[in-house]
């Protein structure tokens, strides 16, 4: 092994060291754990398969389980499509040295109290919010609307804001590396802007794309803030069935095995949006 | 029209922070509107909050010490990622990355479940901090990344040959370099870790920190004012230690002479 091999290990052995310890170890702990069953007070260590059969065939739980991945679903592509015009203006239209500034103003909101955040959304919706104060002060509506808070739709659109900056923030980097002479060259050979941007910005910026779908879907899926705060009965999501379960219906390995199932789901939506890319951008 | 979409866009962005200053001095005690009056009392109650206090001192405690060992560790990573070559790079840089992406929940309940249900520890501030230097350190690894690739290595290779050791050299010439990226990668995990909810939900026993107690206080409406004042002094502070660390990373890009390309992330 040559000295630069032995630096690089030597520096990357403490990091590595730790994730090993407090990253894998404990995902292999928690899934060996959800192969357990709670016994009343104890926990019976034979293996068992129990807690999948139940995670994956009760209907309360599956009924979960979709709603994650539809509400999560959702705010991604929402939160991709309103960011890529954003991502798009600071890239092709600010100036060079004020392009900074943009993606500080951007990431600002991001780093305020998230808590507060999710709670401040609860004030805009609410019954007394901001939305139905406007509302019924312009004389638009005689009575405040209901249906803002405490459904899926809330959540969606709390989480959407929540991650916006998440999502501009690849697609910004994608653009930025675009050659710009291509885009010229695009236009002498006889392409109008509309069809430049389809046939040759939107193609070259999909690495980016693809990174902020993954980026704001995966967190997502597992929130929980969000749901607890402004989704009310019907909108809850797996991250709070999970708590309920190590928390207050003292069944921490059935809440393992929904922890497993989740990241299992995930990983292999993941998985699939990268390898349809993939298939995607060598087809054009 | 792009561009009507944009500012309305940062107004949306924007629409719920600006929510907090106006209920932080508003004499009603109900968060809704219509407004009342005008009082600073909110503010002034702060300073009774006994139990807000103890939360606020667990917070920094775990701030501070999950910033410096994250960049400890991110130092080490982030050196190792742009300097050298060495087998199982890839494997390893990908897995030290892997808590930017996972969700929260999965390091909370797997390590409350490593803690409680195989070690039998108690919960402390200790295992919050473990927890928090894990999903800080990708962060810090971000920034010292853009340091380091920044950083012309003829500048150390220069002290070498003029006689200066390895560690003296890291210590006169690459440290200084990468200084302002240190800085900015402390104030960011300090930030992330402040924040953090769920983990600290998790694992803290009895000594809670801020977001956890802010959680306790939601369900009452009673010191919801009170949080909206400490919200509003919350704001101010981060986006101070933002402009502290945007700061020290265009400084630092200067020192270098490199050109800027963007924010931290």
């Amino acid at each position: 092994m040559n000295q630069d091999s032995k630096r690089g290990l030597t520096l990357i052995a403490p990091p590595l060291a730790y994730a090993l310890a407090l990253l894998a170890g404990p995902m292999l702990a928690i899934v060996l754990f959800s192969f357990w069953t709670q016994d009343y007070l104890t926990i019976n260590r034979t293996l068992s398969l129990k807690n999948y059969a139940e995670a994956l065939s009760d209907p309360f739980y599956r009924a979960i389980m979709g709603r994650s991945l539809v509400v999560s679903g959702s705010v991604t592509v929402i939160t991709v499509l309103l960011a890529f015009p954003v991502a798009y203006y600071v890239s092709f239209r600010v100036r060079p040295d004020r392009k900074s500034l943009w993606l500080f103003l951007i990431t600002i909101p991001f780093w305020t109290s998230y808590l507060l955040r999710i709670f401040l959304w609860k004030v805009m919706l609410g019954y007394n919010g901001v939305v139905n104060s406007a509302l019924t002060g312009l004389g638009l509506r005689d009575e405040p609307l209901t249906w803002l808070l405490y459904n899926a739709n809330s959540v969606v659109l709390t989480l959407s804001h929540a991650f916006a900056p998440f999502a501009i923030l690849p697609i910004f980097v994608a653009l930025e590396k675009i050659d710009r002479s291509l885009l010229e060259a695009s236009r002498d050979l006889g392409e109008n802007a509309f069809t430049t941007f389809f046939r040759v910005t939107l193609p070259l910026a999909a690495p980016g794309v693809v990174a902020a779908l993954l980026i704001v879907f995966i967190p997502t899926v597992g929130d929980y803030v969000t749901p607890a705060q402004v989704g009310g009965p019907n909108g809850m999501m797996i991250a709070n069935v999970i708590q309920a379960q190590f928390r207050d219906l003292n069944n921490a390995p059935l809440g393992a095995a929904l922890s497993v199932v989740a990241m299992l789901i995930v990983t292999v939506i993941a998985l699939g949006t990268v390898w349809l890319a993939r298939r995607l951008s060598r087809g054009t | 029209m792009l561009r009507t979409y944009v500012i309305a866009f940062l107004i949306f962005l924007y629409a719920p922070i600006a929510l907090l200053p106006i209920f932080a001095f508003n004499s009603g005690s109900v968060i809704a509107f219509p407004l009342d009056g005008f009082t600073t009392d909110w503010f002034a109650q702060l300073g009774q909050q006994t139990e807000l206090h103890a939360a606020l001192l667990n917070s920094l405690f775990v701030g501070v010490l999950a910033s410096i060992l994250s960049v400890l560790l991110g130092l080490a990573a982030a050196r190792a990622n742009v300097r050298y070559r060495f087998p199982g790079k890839t494997a390893a840089m990908g897995l030290i990355m892997v808590p930017l992406v996972l969700p929260e929940i999965i390091v909370a309940t797997s390590l409350l479940v490593v803690i409680v249900r195989f070690f039998d520890w108690p919960l402390s501030l200790w295992s919050l901090i473990a927890a928090h230097v894990l999903i800080c350190t990708p962060f810090a690894i971000a920034i010292l990344n853009a340091s380091f690739q920044a950083l012309d290595p003829a500048l150390e290779e220069a002290s070498i040959d003029l006689g200066e050791t390895r560690l003296s050299t890291f210590r006169l010439v690459t440290l200084p370099l990468v200084m302002p990226g240190i800085v900015a990668a402390l104030l960011i995990s300090f930030t992330i870790s402040l924040d953090e909810f769920i983990i600290a939900f998790f694992l803290t026993g009895s000594d809670v920190t801020l977001p956890v107690y802010i959680w306790s206080t939601l369900r009452f409406p009673k010191l919801l004012p009170v949080i909206m004042a400490l919200g509003t002094i919350m704001v101010v502070i981060s986006i101070l230690i933002l402009t502290l660390a945007e700061w020290n990373r265009r400084r630092g890009l200067r020192r270098v002479g490199a050109k800027d390309t963007g924010g931290f992330l």
